[in-house]
């Protein structure tokens, strides 16, 4: 066991650990020269474009979304001022409406009261004919009246027809007559 | 077996370790790759989980290393030398603690220098490419200092930028790797020896120096990482001196 110890410290003696063997050289170089080209041309470059790639990508996503988001904004501005426009047409159609129908309120009660004077003025004139007849037939009947009970009174003396006719347009003369005078007496 | 043996193309185990990592690393990124093409071929923005698991590890190098460092256009330009060595690194480390490879590629000086050469290479030329002929002055000779320091601090300053960084840049990754290597098979060669070598109680011993072996091996994915780490960053930090301005 000693004894290869100290062959193999002999062994290293023989050979400087600090000083790099042809060999050992070489081959570190080749291993070196191939891990850089390979790193250099394809595995930092691939790596280099997917993070470009990526970070493209997210810059172009968050654009869209910013864009999205203004569009957005846009329509709802647009929804707003549309319903406002739509309120403020409500509005004066109601306005309108309502003003119509004041007016046509307004129109029917002028009618009705029309209606109404007119029918009162039929009625009245229709009284008024009535009251006529009424006071036509009643002179005729009065005047008939009076002289059955004058004739009954007085006798036939007043049979004769033209007489009696006359006496009794005389008698309802003076009976207006007098009406008119006090009429006007108290109009006076 | 060693095949080519005494040649310079003299394949032995860490060779072909070396080589075995190559092909791991070739195949994994090809396929981390073919999932970056098919992702931005087809406008697929979600990440699968493989291929998030790419971006990540890529994007370390990227983001936190070159990215903090260098500013994103600066480290843009070097990333390709910084993802390699970092890979490359990481990769070689973790060797040491795989059964049956059992050995850091890295802990052989050939590689840790191959990739220090590369980095100073690399940051010479950033300086010149920069600053022309004012990258050697800037260095040699900083601002701000009197004249008559020169004297003292113009040696030192060479010494330091053009000899001293690629020396220590290899040195510091081979060495812990050797160290690792070193404890992992001095604990693992004692519990083997102490089980089936030693007499009655002294096998008792084999359980302590496994356990011994067991946490160094978890230290050591530990230090397989940091390293690969700590080269990628010296080697940014390096450029960066080389690109800034006045030092």
């Amino acid at each position: 066991m000693i004894s290869r110890i100290i062959e193999a410290a002999a062994e290293g003696q023989a050979h400087n650990p600090l000083l790099p063997a042809p060999a050992d050289l070489l081959w570190s170089s080749v291993v070196f020269v191939i891990l850089l080209a390979f790193f250099w041309v394809r595995v930092l470059p691939n790596f280099k474009k997917n993070l470009d790639s990526r970070t493209e990508a997210i810059e172009g996503r968050l654009e869209a979304a910013e864009k999205a988001q203004a569009e957005a904004a846009a329509k709802t501005a647009n929804i707003e001022a549309e319903q406002a426009q739509a309120r403020a047409e409500a509005a004066t159609i109601r306005e309108e409406a309502r003003a119509e129908g004041a007016a046509i309120l307004a129109e029917l009660k002028e009618q009705a009261a029309s209606e109404a004077a007119r029918l009162t003025a039929t009625a009245k004139a229709q009284i008024e004919a009535e009251r006529q007849a009424a006071l036509i037939s009643l002179r005729a009947e009065v005047g008939s009246l009076a002289i059955d009970l004058a004739s009954s009174v007085v006798g036939a003396s007043l049979k004769n027809e033209k007489v009696a006719t006359g006496v009794v347009d005389q008698f309802l003369a003076d009976l207006e007559a007098a009406d008119s005078k006090t009429k006007a007496g108290k109009k006076k | 077996m060693i095949l080519f043996a005494g040649t310079p193309f003299e394949l032995n185990r860490i060779m072909m370790i070396r080589l075995l990592v190559t092909t791991l690393i070739l195949v994994l990124f090809f396929l981390w790759s073919g999932t970056f093409k098919k992702a931005y071929k087809n406008k697929q923005y979600v990440p699968s989980r493989f291929q998030l698991m790419g971006e990540i590890s890529l994007n370390f190098v990227r983001k936190s290393i070159a990215h903090e460092q260098l500013g994103d256009t600066d480290g843009d330009r070097f990333v390709q030398l910084l993802t390699t060595i970092f890979f490359i690194v990481l990769g070689m480390n973790v060797t040491g603690i795989i059964p049956s490879l059992n050995i850091a590629s890295t802990a052989l000086i050939g590689l840790p220098f191959v990739l220090a050469i590369a980095a100073y290479f690399t940051f010479i030329y950033a300086g010149v490419k920069k600053h022309g002929v004012g990258f050697f002055k800037n260095s040699l000779f900083p601002a701000g200092v009197p004249a008559a320091f020169y004297i003292l601090v113009t040696p030192i300053e060479l010494l330091s930028t053009c000899i001293l960084r690629p020396i220590t840049l290899a040195l510091r990754l081979t060495m812990n790797m050797i160290a690792g290597h070193l404890l992992l098979v001095l604990c693992f060669s004692a519990t083997s020896f102490f089980l089936f070598s030693a007499d009655g109680f002294f096998k008792a011993f084999g359980a302590g120096t496994f356990l011994f072996g067991f946490v160094f091996t978890l230290f050591e994915m530990l230090v397989a990482f940091l390293q690969a780490y700590v080269f990628t960053l010296l080697t940014t930090v390096y450029i960066q001196l080389a690109l800034a301005d006045e030092h």
